[in-house]
């Protein structure tokens, strides 16, 4: 949408496009000639190198280049795993192919967006993108403030031309009629100079439509603004993830995170001390439509807020789609489930552990994995890995699956292991993941003793005396994201902006007008007149069509019945377009 | 939350079976206007040709003349366009390059799109379309009643939606210019896309998962949908212009018309600039959607951008048609390199719809099926 100032200003001589430099830097084809056919050509030197490619990055060709490798090296990033995203299912996906996996993370394909190549490219382009813009911004400010530009000799060679006749009775002379038409191109927009010193032939220049530049400049700026903005957000934001079960509270420090990611300045002075405490979860399921039978249809989630430890506490509600904002942060709801809460007693029968035990979700209508590690029990640790089902059924081949995503039947299913559960040694551990390798069996379905299966308020003795463990009931809990990015607002502005300079540029046109009059021998009243437009502007003819009509009602003519050319005005020009020369 | 109403589900689906059967009547007449009226053109193009061969040769050197100054580059799209010398000259004197445009490649219709003589099949064929498109917004709509929300949140809705926002699209541009030329690739594509939803796709009414409960989801799709309609018709104009650019300089060059049917068709030129309008309007609305999808991501997920899959392809979208832009403000990349951008950006649309929506995961996964 952005014609460089460079391809139309100078274009006389790159009318006809020829291949090699001269094209590039503009110089007209004899000079290239000439150099050609004179001495070898002096050496560009250093400066004029730096200045070669100056003018190569800056150039539309250039721009249009890295925009389309831009597209193009997006794409990878759709088609495999990212880190930012996923950094686990990257790690899988490189176990999963030993043979090019790890080639592709040397190449940055799980990294796509922050990679080295993916950055070259964007910083290219907005580099390009500034050498354009501020070029353009000078030459467009000076446009501004200077006048239309001088009359061509012959208007009937611009694309829209007309003449139109004043009878010698109606007793407008020359200049008055320019006056006239310069009023009427000034009340309809146009910036328009009178130019008397033609003598006899008195003529206005007028040109309207400066907006479109100061749109598509306005874009291309934003979009500079929008780069920034993000950049400042990866600067100065943080997000961390947090699971809270029914009744707990997250207090926003560091400890307070399941997980956190910190941006590159981060200070943790930046977290706000508030607090939320989940009070109720409520899942709403579809029971309507036959096809969606138990398709969750609503998430709410009821909490108590506090701007900070002594401020009073305020119950808000927490949906899919509507975040609770507090301390400068937005709190998402981004995930549910189930939490059975057990006690588990050790071998010696004390309480080794009790309280909710989040199970991860696996697949339809809650079936989620349970992991339970007790490393208080005594003399074993004792360690439960197994299945959770809201509504348990059991296939005749003995496979448990949930039927439904409410807790119609609850059903804890689980394996037992004792010995060393490894948290000692101070090595992190997935809480989700139960490494029984260095474990015993106590309870699996190849075990003599089965697998355990209970149903709440169930207790079942592990065992060799080793404990027991008991399913009282179940809470549900949810993981929520916590945001705070800086850079958002800036960016929504610009984008605005954005939007605006680009609508302004595709529909504000820049045209020129030049009217000149003259009076015949006999008496008459010759006006002739041409527009040219600046860019793509279908609406030219119409534009030509209603300043005929305009000229002609103030003048009393009928502009549907077109004048003959006046005999004294200049030779109808080639039906060829246009050229400057 | 409105409940559930099966019945008018149902009966959507009897207006969906009805539209398409109309549509593919209207199909069968805009195919039929096709034959007939590149039969009838070319008996008076013969009768023309027989009359005055002189002129028609001159008129041929004139071309050939004028195509060789663009020849240096790499712009190739045709005979009429060869005479313009660059963007800034492009469209300015519609009266100028259309008749030269006729007098060589055997056209029907100026830059304008208006044609002479009247073509009883097309009419027949856009009524029946309007028939059709009327059916097909009762199954729209009860579809919506049916279900209490917007039609738009799964694959099922936006295929037929989008079918009808195609269809209604094209009629409300039809008002404007004679397109009638592409009727048969729109209907053609409406049809394929309401089989597809009824085949493939087919989803009872329901009510909408948690995540996509939002205004939000009302604003962002409907201007995808519209957008991706507007490129619909932008598609088929520019895969349009490469044949008839072809044609063309074949024809320019002295070579046998074989391709009778695209006489119907107006110049290379004349579609490539009307293509440019309908691609600026449909890239803001696509600038929008990609806006609008930020705002909701945020509001949704906590980050307005985070590349998920659905997001990188409408990113490479809009990068795509703003190349397209650019392109026509560029020396040696307008005409026909310009279509292939236009095309090749649909392609992405209906990738992005297609492939993305079923087979990547992402956080867009549950608009799938």
């Amino acid at each position: 949408m952005s014609e460089r100032v460079k391809s139309t200003e100078k274009s006389p001589a790159e009318d006809a496009p020829q291949p090699g430099p001269a094209h590039k830097d503009g110089a007209p084809k004899d000079a290239v000639k000439a150099a050609k056919a004179g001495a070898a050509l002096p050496s560009l030197g250093v400066v004029g190198m730096l200045r070669w490619a100056w003018t190569q990055l800056t150039s539309m060709r250039t721009a249009l280049f890295l925009l389309l490798l831009l597209a193009v090296a997006a794409v990878p990033g759709s088609l495999f795993p990212q880190r930012p995203a996923n950094p686990s299912v990257v790690t899988q996906y490189i176990k999963d192919h030993p043979d090019y996996g790890k080639l592709l993370d040397s190449l940055q394909l799980y990294d796509v967006y922050s990679s080295a190549w993916f950055s070259a490219i964007y910083i290219l382009l907005f580099i390009s993108l500034i050498g354009c813009v501020v070029p353009r911004a000078i030459a467009h400010y000076r446009a501004m403030r200077s006048q239309p530009p001088r009359t061509p000799k012959r208007l009937s060679r611009l694309p829209e031309y007309g003449t139109l006749v004043l009878p010698a009775e109606a007793g407008i002379p020359a200049s008055d009629a320019i006056e006239d038409a310069a009023a009427l191109l000034k009340k309809r927009g146009y910036r328009v100079e009178v130019r008397h010193d033609d003598g006899a032939r008195p003529s206005l220049g007028a040109e309207r439509g400066f907006l479109r530049e100061v749109g598509n400049l306005v874009f291309h700026t934003s979009l500079i603004g929008v780069l920034v903005s993000v950049a400042v957000g990866g600067l100065f934001g943080y997000s961390g993830q947090r699971i809270l079960v029914e009744g707990d509270t997250f207090v926003n420090t560091l400890v307070g995170y399941d997980q956190f990611t910190p941006g590159t300045n981060f200070q943790s002075s930046q977290l706000q001390p508030y607090s939320i405490q989940l009070d109720k979860f409520q899942a709403t399921f579809d029971r309507e439509s036959q096809g969606k039978f138990g398709q969750p249809i609503d998430f709410t989630a009821d909490v108590t807020t506090k701007e900070n430890p002594g401020a009073p506490a305020k119950k808000e509600v927490l949906k899919v789609n509507d975040p609770v904002t507090l301390g400068g942060t937005s709190i998402y709801l981004t995930g549910n489930g189930y939490a059975p809460v057990v006690t588990v007693r050790d071998g010696k029968g004390n309480v080794a552990m009790q309280g909710p035990v989040v199970a991860k979700l696996q697949g339809e209508n809650y079936y989620s994995s349970v992991v339970i590690k007790v490393p208080d029990a005594k003399p074993d640790q004792l360690g439960f890995a197994g299945f959770f089902l809201p509504t348990a059924f059991v296939t005749e081949q003995g496979i448990s699956f949930s039927g439904d995503p409410d807790l119609i039947n609850p059903q804890l299913s689980l394996n037992s292991y004792y010995g060393d559960l490894g948290l000692d040694k101070g090595a992190p551990q997935n809480v989700f993941e139960l490494d029984v390798k260095g474990l015993k069996e106590l309870n699996s379905r190849k075990a003599e003793a089965g697998g355990i299966t209970l149903a709440p308020g169930n207790t079942y003795t592990l065992p060799q005396g080793k404990g027991s463990i008991t399913f009282d009931g179940v809470k549900k809990y949810v993981g929520v994201d916590i945001h705070h990015n800086p850079g958002q607002l800036s960016a929504l502005i610009f984008a605005l902006l954005a939007v605006a300079g680009l609508i302004v540029s595709l529909y504000v046109n820049r045209r020129r007008v030049w009217v000149r009059t003259g009076t015949h021998e006999d008496g008459r009243t010759m006006v002739e007149y041409g527009l040219l437009a600046r860019g793509e502007d279908h609406r030219l003819a119409g534009e030509a069509a209603t300043l005929r009509s305009l000229l002609s009602r103030k003048w009393n003519l009928d502009a549907d019945n077109p004048e003959t050319a006046p005999s004294n005005s200049s030779p109808a020009g080639s039906p060829e377009p246009k050229k400057d020369q | 939350m409105f409940p559930i109403n099966e019945t008018m589900g149902q009966y959507s689906e009897l207006f969906m079976l009805l539209a398409a059967g109309t549509y593919t009547v209207a199909f069968i007449a805009f195919a039929w206007d096709l034959a007939r009226s590149s039969k009838s053109l070319k008996a008076i193009d013969v009768k023309a040709a027989a009359a005055g061969t002189s002129a028609d040769a001159s008129a041929k050197v004139t071309v050939a003349a004028g195509a060789s100054v663009g020849a240096g580059t790499s712009r190739t799209a045709g005979s009429g366009e060869g005479r313009l010398s660059g963007p800034a000259d492009r469209a300015e004197r519609p009266s100028s390059y259309a008749s030269s445009a006729n007098g060589a490649a055997g056209q029907t219709a100026d830059d304008s799109m208006r044609y002479g003589e009247r073509r009883a099949p097309a009419r027949v064929a856009v009524a029946l379309t309007v028939l059709g498109a009327a059916i097909h917004a009762a199954a729209v709509l009860t579809r919506a009643v049916g279900a209490g929300r917007v039609p738009w949140g799964n694959m099922y809705e936006f295929l037929t939606t989008g079918a009808f926002v195609a269809a209604a699209v094209f009629l409300v541009v039809l008002v404007r210019r004679d397109l009638r030329f592409l009727g048969t690739f729109v209907v053609g594509l409406v049809i394929i896309m309401l089989v597809a939803a009824s085949v493939a796709f087919w989803t009872p009414v329901g009510h909408l998962v948690p995540a996509l409960q939002s205004y939000w989801l009302i604003i962002h799709v409907s201007i995808a949908v519209l957008s991706s309609a507007l490129f619909t018709l932008t598609f088929a104009m520019s895969a349009l212009q490469l044949v008839q650019s072809h044609r063309q300089r074949t024809i320019a060059a002295g070579g046998a018309d074989k391709l009778g049917f695209m006489r119907l068709v107006p110049s290379a030129l004349s579609l490539e600039n009307l293509s440019y309008r309908i691609n600026a309007i449909a890239f803001i609305g696509w600038t929008f959607t990609l806006m609008f999808g930020a705002i909701w991501a945020e509001k949704a997920w906590g980050r307005f951008w985070g590349w998920d899959t659905k997001e990188v392809w409408t990113f490479v979208i809009w990068v795509v048609y703003a190349g397209y832009l650019h392109a026509r403000a560029t020396r040696g990349w307008t005409g026909t390199r310009a279509a292939w951008l236009s095309i090749v950006g649909y392609l992405c649309v209906v990738f992005n719809f297609t492939i993305v929506n079923q087979f990547f995961n992402g956080l867009h996964s549950y608009s799938g099926l």
